[in-house]
C-alpha cells in the first residue's frame, strides 16, 4: 500500500515578541506525517517541540507569528473521496476552528487537570465537541460518548457519564481527555507530553491505549516528549530538535542504533538505565542558547565537545546518512570532509548491549 | 553523627486524615524503616501510596496519628517544646518538587536562601549572612551575582539548584528530596541528581528520596521502600529490591519502567497489578524476613506463593 502523506510541513519559521526583542523560536523546521503512522518529537523545554504542534493547531500565543513557510494538511473529502489540499497558515482563526481544530486534527494534553473543565460534566465534555462541529442529535452524541468511554477502557461508561473530572483518578481522567479528542473523529493526533503527569504503572496503560485506537483507526499521531522510554515504545520515525530546528531525523532503530549527531549522543547517554553505576551521570554541559539573539553557525557548537571550527561560522544543512533515504543529521561531521568521530565509547557499549537485548528479545 | 549510625527510625508510623464522620484516609497505616546517617533512601509508589504523606509527618508538617519517629536519638513524633521543634527545622530541611511553586516569587534568591539563617539567627552580621549564602550558591553551582535575582530570572534546573541551596544552608542532617527532579527535564534531571550526590559526599547529609521514577530510584539510592496504599510492603537494598522482588505490587512497578530500546519496548506489555482482585490482604501481613535486609509484607501462606514466583514475571 502507498503511504498516504496527510501533513507536510515545509520551512517553518515561528518567531515571538516579548520585551521589545525578537525571539525566533522555530528556525526552518521541515517534517512529513503519513497516514497511521506515528512520529515523536524530542528535545529539552525551550527546544520549539511544542511551538511547532501548536502552529500546526493555529493555537498560538498571541505574541508569535509565523513568518514564513507552509503547513500542508491533506484530507480525502467525507462525501466524494477526493483529496484536498489546504495551508493552514493561509487559514482565517473562523476556518481553523471549524475546521481543522478538534475536527481534523485533535489534541491531548500533559496534563488532564487543567485541560478538562471542572464544573462540566464528563459526558457533556465528550459530546460537545461532536455537537459543535457536527451537528450531531444529543442522544446519537451520548449514545457515541458511552461508546468512547468504553474504548478508552473506562469501565462502567453511562455511569461515568454525569460525573465530574474530580471524581475521577488522574489515569482516568487522561482517558477521558483522550475519548474527548477522539470524539470526531480526527485524522491526526497529537500527544503533548501524555504521560508526564501520570505515574509509571499508568503511564504504560495509556500509551498502549493510544497505540490500541491508532491500530483500530488509523489514525497519524505525532508525540511530543522529552522521555525516550516514551518515544521507544511508540515512535515510528523520530525528530530530534534544538533550539527550534530539526538537528537529526530518522526511524526509531537509526536515532537508538545508530545516533549520529552529537546532541543525541547527550541525549541518549543522559537517561540512567537500569544498570548504570557510574560515579556521575553524564550530563550535556552548558545550557541551550538565548534565542533572541542571532545564531552563529551551529546552534550547538558552544555545547559541543565535537564542534569544529567551521561550526562556528556556518549553519550546517541537512545532510543524508548514506545508505539511507530517511536519516539526515544537521551537523557539520557528517561531510564527506569532515574528520571522522566517533560516538562516545560508553555509549557505543551501551547501544552494543541494547542491541543485543533487544536479538534476544525476538 | 558517624557514618553508619542510624539517624533516623520510623516505628509504626499512621497517619489518618479525617475527611468527614464517616470518613477517615489512612495515608500512611503502620509503616517502619530507619535511614543511616549520610545513606540515601528511596521511598517509591504511585500516587496516593503515601510516599508525599510519609516525608511531611517526618519533617512535622503533620502531627502523626500514632507511632514514633525517632531523630538522632530523640522521639520528634510527640508534643514537642518550641525549641526542640525549632532545632529539628535546622536539622532536617526539604525540597520540593515544583521549584517554581515553592520560591517566593517577591523574593531575592539572597532573601530565600537565607531564610533559615534569619529564622534561626545563626549569624552575628549581615556581611556574614550575604558570605554564607554566596558560599553555598556556588556549592550548588551559581554565582554571587544570581543572589539578587529573582526566581522567575532562572531556568527551571537553576531553581532547583536555589531550592537545594536553600534546603542545605543549615546544614541539615537529613534532607527530605519529595520528588525533587520529577518537574524536569531529563537533562536537567541528570545534573540536579548529580548535585545532591556531591552535597551527600561533601556535606555527609542523609537523603529521603521521594520519587516515582525508578531507574533514579534504583541509580540513586543504597535501599529503597515500596509504599503502596498506604502499607510498606517491600523493602531492602537497592540490589535485592531490583534483582529479586517478590511482592506483586513491587513486580508490577518494575515492569512499567520503559525501556529506551526500541526493540524491547515495542513488544513490552506491562503487569497490572490490582489490589482489589490479588486477595491480598496488607492489614493482616507482616513483615517477613527474605534474606539480607530485604522483607515482604505477607502472611505465611503469601510468602510462600511469593516464594514460589519469585524470578517469574508476576
Amino acid at each position: 500500500m502507498e503511504r498516504q502523506k496527510i501533513l507536510e510541513i515545509n520551512d517553518l519559521n515561528i518567531s515571538f515578541k516579548t520585551e521589545g526583542k525578537k525571539l525566533k523560536a522555530i528556525r526552518g523546521v521541515n517534517f512529513d506525517l503519513y497516514k497511521g503512522e506515528t512520529i515523536a518529537i524530542v528535545g529539552e523545554s525551550g527546544s520549539g517541540k511544542s511551538v511547532t504542534t501548536k502552529a500546526i493547531m493555529g493555537i498560538l500565543a498571541k505574541n508569535g507569528t509565523i513568518d514564513s513557510g507552509e503547513i500542508m494538511y491533506t484530507w480525502n473529502d467525507e462525501k466524494t473521496g477526493e483529496p484536498h489540499t489546504v495551508d493552514i497558515t493561509k487559514l482565517t482563526e473562523k476556518q481553523i476552528q471549524s475546521e481543522i481544530r478538534g475536527r481534523k486534527i485533535a489534541m491531548v494534553f500533559q496534563d488532564p487537570m487543567t485541560s478538562l473543565d471542572p464544573t462540566m460534566t464528563i459526558g457533556k465534555q465528550i459530546m460537545e465537541p461532536m455537537i459543535y462541529h457536527y451537528h450531531t442529535p444529543k442522544e446519537e452524541a451520548w449514545k457515541k460518548a458511552v461508546q468512547l468511554l468504553d474504548e478508552v477502557g473506562i469501565v462502567d461508561p453511562e455511569a461515568r457519564m454525569k460525573e465530574y473530572p474530580h471524581q475521577l483518578s488522574g489515569g482516568m481522567r487522561q482517558r477521558v481527555v483522550i475519548a474527548i479528542a477522539l470524539s470526531c473523529d480526527p485524522y491526526v493526533l497529537i500527544c503533548d507530553e501524555p504521560t508526564t503527569a501520570l505515574d509509571v504503572t499508568i503511564q504504560a496503560k495509556i500509551l498502549e491505549l493510544i497505540q490500541d485506537i491508532q491500530k483500530r483507526k488509523g489514525i497519524s499521531v505525532i508525540y511530543i516528549t522529552h522521555d525516550l522510554g516514551v518515544v521507544a515504545k511508540v515512535a515510528d520515525f523520530v525528530n530530534v530538535m534544538y533550539a527550534g530546528k530539526i538537528i537529526e531525523k530518522g526511524t526509531i532503530d537509526e536515532i537508538f542504533y545508530d545516533p549520529r549527531h552529537p546532541y543525541t549522543w547527550g541525549l541518549l547517554s543522559a537517561m540512567p538505565d537500569l544498570d548504570t553505576d557510574d560515579d556521575e551521570l553524564y550530563t550535556i554541559p552548558g545550557s541551550p542558547p538565548n534565542l533572541t539573539h542571532e545564531v552563529q553557525g551551529d546552534a550547538f557548537a558552544p555545547r559541543n565537545a565535537y564542534a569544529l571550527n567551521i561550526d562556528k561560522r556556518l549553519e550546517p544543512p541537512m545532510f543524508s546518512v548514506p545508505g539511507s533515504k530517511t536519516h539526515k543529521v544537521a551537523s557539520w561531521l557528517m561531510h564527506p570532509n569532515a574528520p571522522k568521530i566517533d560516538m562516545p565509547a560508553s555509549l557505543r557499549k551501551r547501544i552494543d548491549k541494547m542491541k543485543k537485548e533487544g536479538a534476544a528479545h525476538e | 553523627m558517624n557514618k553508619g549510625d542510624t539517624i533516623l527510625e520510623v516505628k509504626n508510623l499512621k497517619q489518618y486524615f479525617k475527611v468527614s464522620r464517616k470518613l477517615t484516609v489512612k495515608a500512611v497505616d503502620d509503616i517502619s524503616f530507619s535511614i543511616k546517617a549520610g545513606e540515601t533512601y528511596g521511598l517509591v509508589g504511585e500516587s496516593g501510596s503515601g510516599k508525599s504523606t510519609t516525608g511531611r509527618s517526618i519533617i512535622r508538617l503533620y502531627e502523626p496519628t500514632a507511632g514514633q519517629i525517632i531523630f538522632e536519638g530523640k522521639d520528634i513524633s510527640g508534643d514537642m517544646s518550641k525549641e526542640a521543634l525549632s532545632t529539628l527545622r535546622t536539622k532536617m530541611a526539604m525540597i520540593f518538587q515544583d521549584p517554581m511553586a515553592c520560591l517566593n516569587p517577591r523574593k531575592k534568591v539572597l532573601d530565600i536562601v537565607a531564610q533559615g539563617l534569619d529564622i534561626h539567627h545563626a549569624y552575628s552580621s549581615t556581611e556574614e549572612r550575604n558570605e554564607k549564602v554566596y558560599k553555598m550558591l556556588e556549592m550548588v553551582g551559581l554565582s554571587r551575582e544570581h543572589a539578587n535575582r529573582y526566581p522567575h530570572q532562572f531556568s527551571g534546573g537553576q531553581r532547583q539548584r536555589i531550592g537545594i541551596a536553600r534546603a542545605l544552608i543549615m546544614q541539615p542532617d537529613l534532607i527530605i528530596a519529595d520528588e525533587a527532579i520529577s518537574a524536569l527535564d531529563v537533562s536537567i534531571q541528570a545534573q540536579v541528581v548529580n548535585l545532591m550526590k556531591r552535597m551527600q559526599k561533601e556535606t555527609g547529609a542523609a537523603y529521603l528520596f521521594i520519587a516515582h521514577d525508578l531507574s533514579m530510584v534504583k541509580y540513586f539510592s543504597d535501599r529503597i521502600g515500596v509504599l503502596h496504599l498506604g502499607h510498606m510492603v517491600e523493602t531492602g537494598t537497592a540490589e535485592e529490591i531490583f534483582s529479586n522482588p517478590l511482592h506483586p505490587y513491587t513486580k508490577s512497578l518494575l515492569s512499567a519502567i520503559p525501556h529506551p530500546n526500541p526493540r524491547v519496548e515495542k513488544t513490552r506489555k506491562s503487569f497490572t497489578y490490582d489490589y482489589k482482585t490479588s486477595g491480598l490482604d496488607y492489614t493482616k501481613g507482616t513483615q517477613h524476613h527474605v534474606d539480607g535486609s530485604h522483607y515482604v509484607l505477607c502472611t505465611d501462606e503469601e510468602f510462600e506463593t511469593f516464594k514460589k514466583n519469585a524470578g517469574k514475571p508476576y
